[in-house]
């Protein structure tokens, strides 16, 4: 399918997906859709680095919290500023810190590149919890309108929208990726770095590329953030259930595609919202655990593992 | 004989305190057929390795095609139109034959300017090795040999101006050895490939080069033609023992 055409049917997606929230008419689905929108930006972001080109980053919630941090301190000083401009300006600065970080971490490889992104991850929590301008760690309050003058739709239905709009976004990017020549020279860095530069693939530059556009959607997963919650902390815009969450889910639905991070994703992220309502939130993280568990055991290669044939990486 | 196109002048190599090359100097013509043989050890992967950018050489310099290649990275040294293959052959483990050699064209020959039928051109470059009917498999359903063909036809697909075959035959059988032999020579003859071959099958590199190099040690002891090269004493020592 080419991609003009697949984005187009990922829009039509969209537009069942917010019409059909929409009839079931219960602000609730819009608060538990946005999470699972949310997750789909966050994984789709994570696996272009981490499954694409193999590098597994632990320091998702670093680049969360800064798209979210970043729209505290634009809500603070412009707060006429309009919401999707907000998550650009929360994108562009998530793959800044993500490029910085690709530049200073990506000679480590393995487990050190993910020891080095999470202690990143405690590193500009410190930084953010001893800033007072954004609420330090007191937290900070954004304090969101009720309805938009866009169509009249409730606040929360535009939060939904708007995240709506950046999974489609996420994973027509990843998707054109993955079938290009970008593709291609990151899953070389994946599989065998030095034949890579061997057979002409810059490394070092594309996976500065990696970094900065799975940061970049990371940050923007994490914009809006503060007009849902409305009180942000350091422990809750950091909390490590990000970073597990954004693993185990391409690890769930599988790395080497588009597909597996928004299956992973669906999945993972519904259940803990069906868990959290029916039993308990504190729930989410054992349902990850076990599924991780369980997944590694039957899907090694996650869902879409079970479908590919054996063989080519299509 | 015409104009140099790799000229390597002085390189020397260390890790910590041995030295893995001292003081090479080496010439190749252009469109010249190389032999470069020493006993395991000698250095031979260690100055491929320099000469493409895999490691830096400590000291000397290395001018391939009119440029000095110091400081350059490894990706930058093949699309200068330098290709080898590994010793150890490094395929892409979870692409396909195809997909494989999809990288240089992708990476080296599109970026050039030239933009080839990629498809078509995979299945021609795999089928110069025989392996075309192989072309949507994994590399891991690959024999070593197999993989060592594969490797070969990864480094002729970025066309290069000079092909270094870093013991591309090692384990084929006198048939196989034969085949790529004529595959080399053709990619010399027709297309006016420099190569460099490295090899251990002594019938090979005779057929095979005009002028021979030997390393013994990090150290080039000898340099000329082959017949008159196998006869010199140090040589013999060096591999047979004084």
């Amino acid at each position: 399918m080419r991609n003009p055409v697949f984005i187009l049917w990922l829009c039509v997606a969209a537009a069942l997906t917010f019409g059909t929230a929409k009839l079931i008419d219960n602000p609730y689905v819009f608060f538990a859709g946005y999470v699972v929108l949310q997750y789909i930006v966050l994984s789709t972001g994570w696996n272009i680095l981490g499954g694409y080109t193999g590098y597994v980053n632990f320091g998702t919630a670093a680049f969360f919290a800064m798209g979210a941090y970043s729209t505290v301190v634009l809500h603070k000083t412009v707060p006429d500023l309009p919401l999707p401009v907000m998550i650009a300006v929360g994108g562009v600065i998530s793959g800044v810190i993500g490029l910085g970080t690709g530049y200073l971490t990506l000679r480590l490889r393995g487990t050190f590149f993910g020891i080095a992104t999470l202690a990143m991850s405690v590193v500009v929590q410190t930084l953010i919890t001893n800033w007072s301008f954004v609420g330090g760690s007191r937290g900070a309050y954004v304090v969101r309108p009720d309805t938009t003058e866009y169509f009249g739709i409730d606040y929360i239905e535009y939060l939904f929208l708007l995240m709506l709009a950046l999974s489609v976004i996420a994973v027509g990017v990843a998707r054109a990726i993955e079938k290009s020549r970008l593709g291609y020279g990151f899953a070389t860095i994946r599989d065998d770095e030095l034949a890579a530069e061997a057979t002409g693939v810059p490394t070092l530059k594309l996976k500065l590329l990696a970094t900065a556009l799975s940061g970049g959607f990371m940050g923007m997963a994490g914009a809006p953030l503060p007009y849902y919650v409305t009180y942000l902390d350091p422990a809750s815009g950091f909390s490590l259930s990000y970073a597990v969450n954004t693993i185990a889910m391409p690890l769930i639905g599988g790395t080497s595609s588009w597909l597996g991070p928004v299956i992973g994703a669906v999945l993972l992220g519904t259940l803990q919202q069906v868990a959290t309502v029916t039993i308990s939130s504190a729930l989410s993280l054992l349902i990850v655990g076990l599924m991780l568990v369980g997944f590694v055991i039957l899907a090694p290669k996650g869902i879409i593992g079970w479908f590919a044939p054996k063989g080519p990486r299509k | 004989m015409s104009e140099a196109l790799l000229t390597v002048s002085g390189l020397g190599k260390r890790f910590g305190g041995f030295i893995a090359l001292a003081d090479i100097e080496l010439e190749v013509a252009k469109g010249e057929r190389l032999g470069l043989i020493g006993p395991n050890g000698s250095g031979k992967s260690t100055l491929v390795n320099c000469l493409c950018g895999t490691l830096r050489n400590d000291s000397g310099s290395v001018r391939f095609n009119g440029r000095v290649l110091d400081g350059m990275k490894a990706h930058e040294r093949t699309r200068l139109g330098m290709a080898r293959s590994f010793q150890l052959p490094r395929p892409f483990g979870t692409m396909t034959l195809a997909e494989n050699l999809r990288i240089p064209l992708l990476y080296v020959v599109q970026l050039r300017g030239a933009v080839p039928n990629i498809d078509k051109r995979c299945v021609e470059l795999l089928d110069l090795v025989g392996l075309a009917d192989k072309a949507h498999q994994l590399p891991t359903d690959l024999t070593q040999i197999e993989m060592r063909k594969l490797e070969l036809a990864r480094a002729m697909a970025a066309e290069p101006n000079l092909l270094i075959a870093d013991e591309s035959m090692a384990g084929l059988s006198h048939q196989e050895v034969d085949d790529i032999l004529a595959l080399l020579m053709r990619l010399n003859e027709q297309q006016g490939v420099t190569i460099i071959m490295i090899e251990h099958i002594m019938r090979a590199v005779m057929h095979f080069s005009q002028r021979l190099v030997v390393l013994v040690a990090g150290r080039k002891i000898a340099d000329g033609n082959p017949a008159d090269i196998v006869r010199q004493e140090d040589v013999v020592a060096a591999y047979l023992g004084s």
